[in-house]
């Protein structure tokens, strides 16, 4: 066991997963993950074209540049480069590369703010990218291996965004298992990319598709991204057959079985609930938690099913898709609404710019969700720990 | 120089055929690109001393110099007249199309 930080973690993760090409560009709070790799190039320890770029949108373009001639490609970046490689991300989902990228989640400016919530990921939502979030620096480290096995796989090729939340998952020290090279290497065998330059059979790549064709190219990628929800459980199995955890595909539930409420969330705040819920139950309340992984592609069927078994849910959101609610809520009440009579929903504005969600705050959550069952009144969307 | 010749491109009969993302068989030609050309080269061979200035400048590579006589692909060649401007025995003259 090894005392790293998350964006160790995460350095350990990519080192192990033999990437050929890491072009990247420092933002804080990725920046730890970019120095450890550099120290591993700069070591030997690491054998691969480490590119300083001179910005994140081109950091993107290498990658995919990477991609195209076979090599395995990572990167990683927070928030401003997230928004700066925008476009490049709907440019390799559309032209199906299979790179993985950690992004530490972070809130846009204005107004400017180094700390973490999830509106720089959630907000490119629809780039087509395969978007998990993890808890913790173990789950950090194994889902950038697992990353690659899912991408890669031959009913996927789509791009994966692995996310941790700044600070509280990027900086935070525990005890992480790296897991031996030899063992990786026997689950993640090297890339053999079926989408990739051949000299023996010369292709043109990223092209363009007139209106007589490009629909038929979306809907190659949504294929791929439903196979990608049978993947995604496939590989958890492997990974935990091989290295001993799991963590239950696309989504995870916590003391659910009997819930009559449940809070669902994304990421570290998981972590926090967890004690909530065991505090709540002993004191004989019936709540659950629910961890939504991967955002994309969305488990809708799992909250239809949900749908009939709980009386009220809420949704943490670290964002706010202003002119609505949080993204996050949306999708599930969209979800929960495809059943007959769904349960009610309140959207949890928090945890917004590293405002903390503490445990006061989610046991207040819980209270209000029963209220709600109770038939007492509660407004669908509430800002959490506003000053006034 | 093996210049690829005009083909019809095979475009995919199933959602099974359809490449694995925006990608097509390279090399290959499927029309011809000329239809903006406006003038003509016409070249003497009488005049032709094979220096291959022509077929070294032309911007869209249609000079062929496989064979003794130098030919000129009109299926693309785009009539920019650079290889008139420069040849150094002026054997090759500018002429409208139609003409």
């Amino acid at each position: 066991m090894d005392f790293l930080n998350g964006d160790e973690a995460v350095a350990y993760g990519a080192k192990l997963c033999r990437p050929h090409v890491i072009p990247v560009y420092p933002i804080t709070p990725q920046t730890i993950v970019v120095e450890r790799i550099a120290d591993f190039v700069a070591n030997k320890l690491m054998d691969c074209e480490y590119i300083h770029v001179e910005s994140e949108h081109s950091a993107m373009c290498a990658a995919m540049g990477a991609s195209l001639v076979g090599a395995r490609a990572f990167t990683a970046t927070s928030s401003q480069g997230l928004a700066y490689m925008h476009e490049m991300l709907h440019y390799v989902s559309g032209s199906r590369f299979p790179i993985v990228m950690m992004n530490a989640n972070r809130t846009l400016a204005a107004p400017w703010n180094i700390f973490g919530d999830q509106r720089d990921s959630l907000s490119q939502r629809d780039t087509g990218w395969i978007q998990v979030y993890v808890e913790n620096g173990q789950e950090a480290l194994d889902m950038i291996i697992q990353a690659y096995a899912i991408a890669e796989d031959d009913r996927v090729y789509t791009p994966v965004m692995v996310n941790l939340d700044g600070f509280v998952n990027t900086h935070t020290y525990e005890l992480v298992d790296i897991p031996e090279q030899h063992e990786v290497d026997q689950f993640l065998p090297p890339l053999r990319s079926k989408n990739a330059i051949d000299f023996n059979h010369p292709r043109s790549f990223c092209i363009s598709a007139a209106t007589e064709w490009n629909m038929e190219f979306r809907y190659q990628q949504y294929e791929a991204m439903e196979n990608a929800k049978q993947v995604i459980v496939e590989v958890d199995k492997r990974f935990g057959d091989k290295f001993g955890r799991y963590y239950h595909g696309l989504v995870e539930e916590y003391r659910c079985e009997d819930a009559e409420v449940v809070l669902v969330a994304l990421g570290s705040a998981i972590g926090t609930s967890r004690i909530v819920v065991d505090k709540l139950r002993e004191q004989g309340l019936k709540v659950g938690l629910v961890k939504l992984r991967f955002y994309r592609p969305f488990p809708a069927e799992y909250f239809k099913a949900l749908s009939k078994r709980v009386k009220a849910v809420g949704v943490i959101d670290r964002d706010l898709s202003f002119g609505y609610e949080g993204a996050v809520a949306s999708d599930i009440k969209s979800a929960l609404n495809s059943a007959g009579s769904p349960p009610k929903v309140i959207n949890f504005i928090a945890g917004i710019a590293g405002r903390d969600i503490t445990k006061e705050n989610i046991e207040g959550m819980y209270h209000k969700l029963f209220n709600l069952s109770q038939g007492k009144f509660e407004k669908e969307l509430q800002f959490t720990g506003l000053r006034w | 120089m093996a210049k690829p010749q005009i083909v019809k491109f095979k475009f995919p009969e199933s959602l099974k055929e359809m490449p694995l993302g925006p990608s097509a068989e390279a090399g290959i030609l499927t029309e011809p690109n000329a239809g903006w050309r406006v003038q003509r080269p016409v070249l003497d061979h009488s005049k032709c001393s094979r220096c291959l200035m022509c077929w070294v400048l032309c911007p869209e590579g249609v000079i062929d110099k496989q064979n003794e006589k130098l030919e000129i692909d009109m299926n693309y060649c785009k009539g920019c007249g650079l290889c008139a401007h420069e040849c150094p025995k002026d054997a090759i003259t500018m002429v409208n199309e139609g003409e």
